[in-house]
Parts: C-alpha cells; structure tokens; sequence
C-alpha cells in the first residue's frame, strides 16, 4: 500500500531532476574516464595532468587571488568590448534595415571589412594601441560587431510585410511601428546574433590575450606555458569552456523571456 | 454587449431604431430584406466611385469604375482571379492610390478609423496576446482610457473573451480570423473591407464564420464590402452582388431574399447558378 502510494511521488520527484542534470553526464562522465585513465597510469601528467591536480592548482591560484584577478579582467574587457561592438552592430542593422539610403551608403563598405579575418589585425592593432586595454577592446568590438550587425540587418528585412501593411492600415506612426512590429518580429534573429557574437567574443579575447597582454586568462595560460605548468594552461582551457557555457545560457534566458510568443520558445 | 461596442461616432445619426432590440433579439436579423437606399438607422458610410482607373505599368486592371453604395448596404463583389475585384477593394480601403477617378464617402468626412480592412490572412502580431491585437484596431485611440474595455467588448462580439490572454500561435485559424475580425470592428467601423476573409478556413468553420459577420454587420449596422470568389457566400450574405468583368462593373445583381437566409434553399441556388452562368460563360454552369 505504502509503496504503491509512494511510487508516484518519487516518480514526480526524480524525473525534472534527472532532466536538469542529463546535460551534465557527458561532461562529467569524460572527467571521470579521464582522472582513472590519469591514475592508472595510461597518460602521463606531462601530456594531460589529473582533473584532481587541475582541480589543486586552480585552488591554489584561487587562494593567491590571481585566478579571480584574471578571470575579472577577461570577463572586465569581454564585456565592454562587447558592449561597444554590439551596439555600433545594432545601430548599423537598424539602419540598414530601415533606410534605403543608409544601407546603400554602408553596406557595400561593411561587406568588405567584414570578410578581412579580425584576428589578422592583430600586428597592425599592436603597432597601434601596443598592448595595454585598447587594443583588446578594440578587437573584441570589431569581433562581435559583424554577427549583431548582420543579423539585426537579416531580422528587420525579414519581418512579414502584410504585417507592416497592417500596422500602416490601422494607422501606427512610425515610432509605434518600430515598436509594435518591426522590433519584436526582428528579435528572434538578433538573438541568433548575439549568440554568435558571445562565441566570437571568447574567441577573440583568449587569441588577444595569449598574443599580447599583461593580465587576464589568455594571459594566465601564456605564463604557464612558460613555466611548463601544464595543469594551469588545462585549467584555463576548462574555464573558457564554463565561462562560455554560461555566456550561452544567459542568452538563452533572455530569449525565453522575451520570446515567450515564439512556440518554439514556450516553456509555460 | 452590444450596447458598448456601439462607440459613438462624431458625425453620425446614432443607432436609435435599434434600441428597441433587446440584447437577446440582437443575433436576430430584425431589418427587412433591402435594396432599399440609405436605411435612415445605419451609421454606415455611403460609398460614391466616379470613373475609377488603376494601372500598374501597362496592365490595365481597372478601368472605369462607376458604383454607388447606399450607407449600410452589404455587398459582395465576385469575379473570376485577376479581375481586379481585390484591387478595387484595396483603393476603397486606401491601401493604394488610383491611377484617376474619385472615391467619396458621403458627405461627411471619414476618419481614418471609419474604414477597416479584414484581409484573407489573420495578420495578428504573433508577439501580442489576443487582447493587444484586438486593440491594434482602435487606431489613434489606442492610448486613450477605457481602450481595454473596448477590446475585450469587442472580443466578447466575436466570442472570444476568454482567450483574451492567449498567444496567437495557439489560436486555430477560424479563432485567428475572429480575432482579426474583433481588430476590425473595435474602433466602431463605418465601412468594413473584407478581402475573401474566409478563403482559408475550412468549410464548417466556413458557415460559423460567415453567420458571424451578418450578425455583427445587423448590430453595427456598417457599410460592409465583401470580396469573395465563393458565389454562395455572396449570395447567402449581400444585399447586392457585383460581378466585375475585365475592370468594370459587368453585373450589379440585387439579392432580394428574406433573412436570415436557409442555406441551399432553392432561391439561393437558382441565383448562385445564374451569377456562376455568367461568370464562367454560357452553358457551363448549371
């Protein structure tokens, strides 16, 4: 009796948690795998050091405070360079996508700039800002600049135009327009950019950082590497991968929040 | 119900012959079948076409209008894809400009808010509930108090009050239409366009839908201009049909049945068979 009455309960109980942690077991299954293959011997630690000694040398520097230290500067100049190169991106999408003009006056041009690879400005960047904060910044903006902007610009192009003909009909201004229509029919495709940007944004900093810095993570690495201290160059690889990891989800919960129309966003 | 959705309109005659109609009456078509000009307790907006041209480049779609609606009528324009009926419709709505001619209503001058169009397609906001969509319709008004009130009376004429918090995307595609219809009727049309409103539904939803229409068209009493290629639907709800041929005015035939009107009744049939006569030519329809 007692058990059939219990059965459901647990069932209730052990299925949501289960789901929240499925993600998980792949990653935490390769540490696993890895630490035995570790202690049993099968790869040296010169090759690829334990998760356990990562783990200590991570406690260590956390200790030192110069884990935190770096990780602030990095997370410090991802941010702002994201900031200024996301919104310069937005602004040119709105633009673009909204007059005629504008987007012939600009867009030929950004084509061009934007196939040049970023991180091949790296010397000619150098020679410019050296190597303090400018120069990260800059690369970062110029990263992050071109997945907002095109996207923003794909969104607006995109938006259903009998809806735009129906706003017109029943009279919005152009303001409300923007608002009612245009923007939120845009929206699902600026989020895609933004999370190619998030990605780009990662990927410059580290490259930035490793090539010509005097602090942050990339920077971390670069030291380490030179002190053959390969458990801190793996534990700055496993925190690119966190830090990235919640740079995504962040903006999959903006999404949901402001995509609840979207079915294929509906979670309620 | 229907009582608040009648807002007041600055220049009209108010709906005074209707007040005798109880709320329980009012799905009760109580006016006699007309081709009567001008009923004297309609608010609708009388409609005067003079010589109307429309091209695009070479292609001459119309050519030559020449139309008087009498406030409050309903009629239905038919005629084969291509003849330019959704055209017409679209110049009369002012979602485009004619190439000449003149498109008056009346005497009085029409707010923008007098004239609605309902399109094929639902156009709903997929990013605002029901409720917001319903009160896109209200124009210049939007901001104004009481504009919630107004939409969600609006919505309860169409019979969907309570989905009023619902996303589009979960509507079916009769609910969507009907709420597109609610959007259209909110600001208190004087004339109301519907460009083959129903052409996408299915049949029953079909039927359900065009009863709607006359019902709200009897209780608001608008000047509705239909555009359909279905020759029952215009002759189960028109008071007049209009068969455009080649951009003119081919036919201009008075429906004048009792309503409401028994689908498939013989009289229907019979007239439904001779407007298909002369739209596909003689001795294809029976």
């Amino acid at each position: 009796m007692s058990l059939i009455e219990s059965l459901p309960k647990v069932r209730k109980l052990t299925v949501p948690k289960a789901d929240g942690l499925l993600p998980w077991l792949v990653p935490l299954a390769i540490l696993l795998v890895w630490q035995a293959a570790s202690v049993a011997g099968f790869v040296s630690p010169r090759v690829l050091p334990a998760p356990s000694d990562v783990a200590r040398a991570g406690w260590k520097l956390l200790w030192s405070g110069e884990l935190g230290r770096n990780i602030w500067v990095s997370f410090w100049r991802a941010s702002i360079g994201f900031l200024i190169g996301g919104s310069i991106g937005f602004a040119f999408g709105l633009a673009n996508g909204l007059s005629q003009l504008s987007s012939k006056l600009t867009d030929t041009t950004l084509q061009m700039v934007r196939n040049v690879p970023h991180l091949a400005l790296i010397p000619l960047v150098i020679l410019w800002f050296g190597i303090d904060e400018s120069a990260k910044l800059f690369l970062v903006a110029l990263g992050v600049f071109f997945p907002v902007y095109l996207n923003t610009l794909h969104g607006i192009r995109t938006v259903d135009p009998q809806l735009i003909e129906m706003g017109r009909v029943y009279g919005m201004t152009d303001g409300e327009l923007f608002r009612r229509v245009i923007f939120p029919g845009a929206l699902p495709s600026i989020f895609v950019g933004l999370r190619f940007a998030l990605g780009i944004m990662w990927l410059t900093l580290i490259v930035a950082e490793t090539i010509a810095a005097s602090s942050g993570l990339g920077y971390m690495a670069m030291q380490a590497r030179e002190f053959m201290q390969i458990d801190v160059v793996v534990l700055s690889i496993l925190i690119y991968a966190l830090l990235g990891k919640l740079a995504d989800s962040a903006s999959r919960l903006l999404e949901r929040l402001t995509l609840s129309w979207h079915p294929a966003f509906s979670k309620h | 119900m229907q009582q608040a959705l009648r807002i007041p309109v600055s220049s009209v005659e108010e709906t005074d012959g209707k007040d005798a109609i109880g709320p329980a009456e009012a799905f009760r078509p109580v006016r006699k079948p007309s081709v009567s000009p001008a009923k004297p307790e309609t608010r609708g907006l009388p409609l005067v076409i003079r010589d109307l041209r429309k091209s695009f480049g070479d292609n001459q779609v119309l050519r030559g209008i020449e139309l008087e609606i009498p406030a409050g009528q309903f009629v239905a324009i038919v005629g084969q894809s291509g003849c330019g009926k959704s055209t017409l419709l679209r110049l009369i709505a002012g979602l485009d400009k004619p190439t000449s001619g003149t498109i008056s209503f009346g005497d009085t001058a029409a707010r923008s808010e007098d004239i609605r169009v309902m399109f094929q397609e639902p156009r709903l906001l997929p990013w605002a509930r029901v409720l917001a969509n319903a009160e896109v319709g209200l124009g210049r008004d939007r901001k104004a108090a009481g504009a919630h009130d107004r939409a969600k009376q609006a919505l309860e004429e169409v019979g969907l009050a309570e989905k009023r918090d619902q996303w589009p995307s979960v509507l079916s595609g009769g609910q969507k239409q009907r709420v597109a219809l609610a959007r259209a009727l909110v600001s208190g049309p004087r004339l109301l366009a519907f460009d083959e409103p129903l052409g996408a539904l299915d049949a029953l939803t079909r039927i359900a839908m065009q009863r709607l229409l006359e019902r709200v068209w009897i209780d608001q009493t608008f000047t509705a201009i239909l555009v359909t290629h279905d020759v029952a639907e215009a002759v189960a709800l028109a008071d007049r049909v209009l068969v455009i041929e080649d951009g003119r005015v081919a036919e201009d035939i008075s429906v004048d049945l009792p309503r409401p009107r028994r689908r498939g009744s013989a009289e229907l049939a019979t007239l439904e068979g001779s407007i298909l006569g002369q739209l596909l030519g003689p001795g294809t329809a029976g």
